[in-house]
């Protein structure tokens, strides 16, 4: 038994330690906000915060998650920024099919949880792990600078 | 496979009379409620519109929703007519059905492609919207004994200014859904309308932000297995035998299972899918196996070059004319296979029951995959149920001619007979490896200058494979052995130049699987046409923008997208260098799915040959622009997806084995490389026309035009060889 903490809530997973902490959320406990994309930390949309930083949920094994803190998409408004990079993602229609987006919200709620003043570099820095094939970067960082705003 | 034919194909038609609008009543209707929704009292008003006694307005979409926005627009013009309150509007995935839902541009076939969704239910949604506007009008006149051309609607609102009645959709719904559907309903005047044009938020925003929204990825059925399959390493290889021990052993693992398509191992859950098919050993029959490299078929294809192709448009005498010309211009084009690579990856749900079978998908093609499956699994087509959920990107890959990754799945469940529902789960590197790729081509072209600098002759050669051929679109798309999209924007070039040949090779041996890819023949046509164009100017001595005007003057929309988008980028002034680089600025014109779209870029090109793109004006028409804010994201992705393309799309073979096979090989652009995009909206009353896919074609051969301008130096070849800009 892996004992994770997702989300301020304890559970206990049957599965083998080698598991990526991405299959464990999505097969195991079917929280499928955090998507598949690549299984190699290329793309990003595995993106979860594990103590707060930004890691990629397909090549994070369970076993390197025990006692700490999980969080992902589910939850991402449970605290401010979560709350506020949400509706800035909604204030300008970010999304096109959607399916990167859970990652680039987390990448993007980490970035602004250290830095409230991001400039154009600090977002490709923090944001080029996470791939989107709609090519919404455009909004992406309109969104992230809008959210800024919103927290000064 | 020639079981599925569909007739009667025109993209490029506009709407016609008839829209196919199914009116009628069945209530109250319970609605299933999807997943987790509560059920509620829904009349179904007619085929596209439901309304709740919770005055909730649904839309039904006979379109995917695969990141357009497709959703929202199909609703936004329902909406509209009917005078619904956006926010009470919400948007079900109609189920399919070929009779109600059918593509009005495809004939008899469901299906969502060719940046047909808005055109093709423009009329429909309309008057799907006024008729329900219209049922409940006579059904408030009735109730409050008023005459209904005193009631007013608005905001989902009706009211009687004289009684000082008024109620809402939800309290008139069901008294609505008994009135007789009006034979003849009036449409408003554009000038009233309230949410077309204006700025509907997109509907799909919320759930795609708190990770609830639905893909094929996120369903679980009870007792449903998860299927990895095993592959062959080239088209068309076999199994020859294969070895499961190793797999049946690891924790999870179920089953293992032969099909058609290779061997699959089914789990309970991915991972311990992924583990098995990695344990498992596989001998291939490689006997029937396509085993050529990217540079032996290109190699093929310049050497078909050499000779006359089938004709695809032919004006004048281009023989006489190159004869005669002063001066010849000439230029041949480069242009690989490219993978779609969808953020997710293909997959498919199927579970077969005793009266049938249903298939959860991000369904594009309905028709064409509900009549491959029922034929597998001995159904009628209306027993297979397919159930459209959003798709993670497709950007044409889950339109396939040949119902591949939809078969797989549904071999699969056959291979174990049904014994439980199966989820098929393509990993990356299945998905880049599993071919249906943009196909590759060589283009020649060469121009005819006369004795006064005049552009007199063109002749545009092309050599690639059919992606129509073989499919259910053949006898519409392929007329005398020329596959209409392997030509489009190359034989109907809008440029008038007296005498102009284009020509077609159509190879025949090449065994890997193609298909459309976001702006089909057009990904290529309108590199080879606007480049080329740009190094005849150079050899002319003219100004690009100035040399195409005076070429379009029968292309009236062509040159005001041209116009609009070289005012606005300030065509002509000097653009800044810094030290020890190299900038320039590069204009396409195109036109594609019935819609034209200029973009100028503007680049900059450093010492050791990187380029950084800078900055696009893009300018589009598109008729009547349902969600202008929906136009500017398709057209600032649509940059960003051809970016990837010129800049790094590239898929290559070698012994008949692709050798990407994640994002690390097959690198789409990232945000670090995503210039400014600058959209500008032609205002226009015309029908609306396709947004998804004409923002792609103009990008690259602007980025080129503006390498050249920034560097002298033409590139022939997608993606871009930097190494040829080194200063």
């Amino acid at each position: 038994m892996i004992k994770l903490t997702i989300n301020g809530k304890a559970h206990q997973l049957d599965v083998a330690p080698d598991t990526p902490l991405l299959w464990a959320l999505r097969d195991t406990l079917q929280m499928t906000g955090t998507k598949y994309g690549c299984g190699q930390a290329l793309c990003g949309a595995c993106t979860v915060h594990v103590d707060g930083e930004p890691v990629r949920a397909c090549s994070t094994p369970v076993s390197a998650v025990v006692g700490r803190k999980i969080r992902t998409i589910e939850a991402v408004d449970s605290e401010r920024v979560g709350k506020v990079v949400q509706e800035a993602w909604r204030k300008l229609d970010v999304v096109q099919c959607g399916y990167c987006q859970s990652g680039q919200i987390m990448s993007a709620v980490a970035l602004l949880s250290q830095n409230r003043k991001p400039t154009d570099a600090d977002i490709d820095n923090a944001m080029s792990g996470n791939l989107c094939r709609c090519a919404t970067y455009v909004r992406v960082r309109a969104a992230i600078h809008e959210a800024a705003k919103a927290l000064a | 496979m020639s079981e599925i034919i569909i007739e009667n194909l025109s993209r490029r038609r506009f709407l016609q009379g008839s829209a196919g609008l199914t009116l009628g009543f069945c209530l109250p209707a319970v609605a299933a409620g999807k997943l987790n929704r509560v059920a509620t009292v829904n009349a179904e008003i007619n085929a596209f519109l439901k309304i709740g006694a919770d005055n909730s307005v649904t839309v039904m979409s006979k379109h995917l929703e695969m990141g357009q926005g497709t959703y929202t627009g199909l609703a936004t013009i329902l909406a509209d007519e009917l005078d619904a309150d956006w926010a009470q509007v919400r948007i079900e995935g109609a189920a399919a059905d070929a009779k109600r839902y059918n593509n009005t541009f495809w004939g008899p076939a469901q299906g969502t492609g060719g940046s047909t969704a808005m055109a093709n239910s423009w009329d429909q949604m309309r008057k799907a919207g006024a008729s329900g506007r219209a049922m409940l009008v006579s059904a408030a006149a009735r109730r409050w004994n008023v005459g209904a051309a005193e009631i007013v609607v608005r905001d989902g609102i009706l009211s009687h200014a004289g009684s000082g009645r008024k109620a809402s959709f939800g309290e008139l719904a069901l008294d609505a859904a008994k009135e007789t559907v009006p034979t003849e309903v009036k449409l408003k005047d554009p000038k009233d309308f309230r949410l077309i044009g204006k700025q509907a938020k997109r509907k799909d925003s919320a759930a795609k932000t708190n990770g609830t929204a639905q893909f094929t990825q996120d369903v679980f059925l009870p007792g449903m297995l998860v299927a990895v399959v095993a592959h062959p390493p080239q088209f068309g290889a076999t199994v020859k035998s294969f070895d499961a021990t190793k797999a049946k052993a690891i924790k999870g693992v179920v089953d293992v299972v032969q099909i058609p398509q290779g061997v699959a191992v089914l789990a309970t859950d991915t991972w311990s899918a992924k583990k098995g098919r990695d344990a498992l050993s596989v001998v291939w029959d490689d006997s029937k196996a396509f085993k050529l490299g990217s540079d032996e078929i290109l190699a093929q294809y310049k050497e078909m070059a050499k000779k006359p192709g089938l004709i695809a448009a032919n004006k004048g005498d281009t023989a006489k004319t190159f004869a005669g010309a002063a001066k010849v211009v000439r230029a041949s084009f480069d242009f690989p296979y490219l993978a779609h690579a969808a953020m997710e990856p293909m997959n498919c749900v199927v579970q077969l029951k005793a009266d049938g079978c249903d298939v959860w998908n991000g369904e594009q093609f309905q028709t064409v995959d509900q009549g491959r499956v029922a034929a597998l699994f001995g159904l009628k087509p209306e027993q297979v149920k397919l159930n459209m959920l959003y798709a993670g990107g497709s950007f044409g890959r889950r339109a396939c001619t040949q119902s591949d990754y939809v078969l797989e799945a549904a071999h699969i469940v056959k291979a174990i007979n049904g014994k439980a529902p199966v989820k098929l789960v393509w990993l990356r590197e299945d998905d880049m490896r599993g071919g249906y790729y943009r196909p590759l081509f060589h283009h020649a072209l060469e121009a005819a200058l006369d004795g006064s600098g005049k552009l007199v002759g063109w002749h545009h050669r092309l050599v690639g494979q059919s992606i129509i051929t073989g499919s259910p679109f053949e006898a519409m798309l392929v007329k005398d052995g020329i596959d209409h999209v392997s030509v489009e924007g190359a034989s109907n070039l809008p440029y008038a130049i007296p005498n102009l040949l284009v020509d077609l090779h159509t190879p025949t041996n090449i065994g890997v699987p193609v298909l459309w890819w976001r702006s089909v023949g057009s990904s290529h046509t309108a590199y080879s046409t606007e480049v080329f164009l740009d190094q005849v100017a150079a050899a002319m001595g003219k100004d690009p923008v100035a040399l195409r005007l005076e070429l379009l003057t029968e292309h009236p929309k062509h040159a005001g997208v041209l116009k609009l988008a070289a005012e606005k980028a300030n065509w002509g002034t000097p653009l800044k260098a810094a030290a020890g680089e190299r900038r320039g600025r590069g204009v396409a014109v195109h036109e594609s799915f019935n819609s034209f779209v200029a973009q100028v870029a503007e680049v900059t090109v450093k010492k050791d040959g990187s380029i950084k793109v800078d900055r696009v004006i893009c300018a589009v028409d598109c008729g009547t622009a349902i969600n202008p804010d929906n136009i500017r994201s398709q057209v600032e992705g649509a940059v960003g997806f051809a970016l990837s393309a010129a800049l790094h799309g590239e898929i290559t073979l070698k012994e008949g084995r692709v050798e990407q096979g994640n994002f690390d090989s097959y690198a789409p652009i990232r945000i670090d490389e995503m210039p400014v995009v600058e959209v500008h909206i032609v205002a226009s009353t015309g029908a609306p026309t396709g947004i998804g896919e004409p923002g792609v074609p103009p990008l690259a051969p602007a980025v080129a035009n503006a390498i050249a301008a920034a560097t002298g130096k033409f590139l022939h070849k997608m993606p871009f060889n930097t190494a040829e800009l080194v200063a």
